[in-house]
């Protein structure tokens, strides 16, 4: 395995290695549940909570976990740390419960989850297992934001409720519908995408010393 | 990278080649710990958060209650068992596990109407509604949507188009449910959401089956005079 930073354990997933946006992991969350943007931060914290939980527990207890039996009790420990938040979070606010619906019970099956555990925490000791996942939880959260707020300003004319157009905006009601979240998702794909590539063209343009071309032309 | 952690990595790299047998009863009490363990954790959370939840529940039944009956001064609990609405609990029934249908009264004791709890299937999911039905002139009070999965955009108009919703402020049953351009006005007419057929139609199917089913057991409530 590639030895890594604790800084790196950190950082990478947050942008670098962003579940969503670059490892296409958590697609059916980040597709189903961002129509608005109060919907994707409460499914991002629900879901930073499972992975933070998990990851601790089976780096922890990763001694005692025989390598046949891994992928059940990884997924025993997810749906434990899924059903405590479905469950918290129809105590505390039951409406933002209510507006998930049954993708909050869905984060079970969330391959980032399970993925973070076998590639990561299933080998790496405890405190790195949450760098880990708290960067890896922080770009889930940034990418379902990204989505939630295109989605309900474009969709709804609001951000977080607050109305941003006044009432003669007439709302893109596609992007708050399934669709919309498909032509989000892609296009913010296109955008980051294309920044990558004009971002590693560039620099070759410019480090090329000046008087060079000239010599080589010569 | 620490040899500890070496260690720990080799078995799941996949090629370790000195693999070791693990005996089944470790495969088992693996699982059975962290199953137990799990449960136990579930159960510690439930019964942290069952008050919260179940409140929180009573709470919107209540307020739904009062906004379909059009705020009565109080209401009552009613059970239906054995074919009739009875006052108390009969002895030995979960008040859970009985279907229940409130009573309103106004500040004077006189009947506002019943508030009718029902669900069916919708477009997505079930639906779950309340609906205020005063069986004197056997018009609706109001209705109220609980719980619907309804597409978000589209079939969610059944709880938050205002114009569709009011509407069963002051129909007469049985509903029926017209395109707005086939109105005719008739009271016993709801002008269906354009777009939005299957879920509004379902609404109106919710309603008029409840009142089937329940509207001879309220008039033999009210007949019995145990107002």
């Amino acid at each position: 395995m590639r030895a890594t930073t604790p800084r790196q354990d950190f950082v990478r997933g947050i942008w670098q290695e962003n579940p969503v946006l670059v490892h296409m992991l958590g697609l059916c969350p980040a597709l189903a549940v961002t129509n608005t943007v109060a919907n994707s931060l409460a499914m991002g914290l629900a879901t930073f909570f499972v992975l933070t939980g998990s990851s601790l527990l089976v780096s922890t207890f990763k001694r005692f976990i025989p390598h046949e039996v891994r992928i059940s009790t990884y997924i025993l420990i997810i749906a434990t740390f899924v059903t405590i938040a479905d469950m918290s979070l129809e105590a505390i606010v039951p409406d933002v419960h209510k507006a998930l619906g049954a993708f909050i019970a869905l984060i079970v099956v969330n391959c980032m989850i399970l993925g973070r555990q076998e590639a990561f925490s299933s080998k790496r000791p405890v405190l790195r297992s949450l760098l880990d996942a708290f960067g890896t939880g922080i770009g889930f959260i940034i990418a379902m934001l990204m989505m939630g707020t295109v989605r309900e300003v474009l969709g709804n004319g609001s951000f977080l409720g607050w109305s941003l157009f006044g009432p003669n905006y007439e709302p893109w009601v596609i992007f708050v519908l399934p669709p919309g979240g498909f032509f989000t998702i892609g296009f913010i794909l296109l955008g980051l995408n294309w920044v990558e590539r004009r971002k590693k063209q560039k620099p070759m343009v410019r480090e090329w010393p000046e008087g060079v071309a000239s010599e080589k032309a010569a | 990278m620490t040899a500890e952690e070496r260690q720990v990595g080799s078995p799941v790299g996949g090629a370790a080649p000195q693999k070791q047998e693990v005996p089944p009863w470790r495969l088992l009490a693996t699982l059975g710990t962290a199953g137990a363990m799990a449960g136990f954790l579930i159960v510690f959370v439930f019964v942290a958060t069952e008050p919260a939840i179940k409140a929180h529940k009573a709470e919107v039944l209540r307020l739904a209650i009062q906004e379909v009956l059009k705020g009565p001064a109080r209401f009552d609990t009613l059970f239906v068992h054995e074919g009739a609405l009875q006052e108390q609990l009969p002895p030995g029934m979960d008040a859970e596990q009985v279907e229940q249908i409130y009573v309103g009264y106004a500040e004077d004791g006189s009947q506002v109407g019943f508030a009718i709890a029902s669900a069916e299937p919708g477009f997505q999911d079930i639906i779950r509604l309340i609906f205020g039905y005063d069986s004197n002139t056997g018009a609706t009070l109001g209705m109220k949507v609980l719980e619907s999965k309804e597409t978000p955009g589209l079939g969610d108009k059944i709880e938050k188009d205002m114009t569709f919703v009011q509407q069963f402020d002051a129909a007469v049953a049985p509903l029926v449910g017209v395109s707005a351009r086939q109105s005719t006005g008739d009271e016993h007419e709801i002008d269906m959401i354009t777009g939005v057929t299957i879920s509004s139609r379902a609404v109106i199917r919710i309603i008029n089956n409840s009142l089937e089913r329940l509207g001879p057991l309220l008039e033999s409530y009210n007949g019995g005079g145990s107002q």
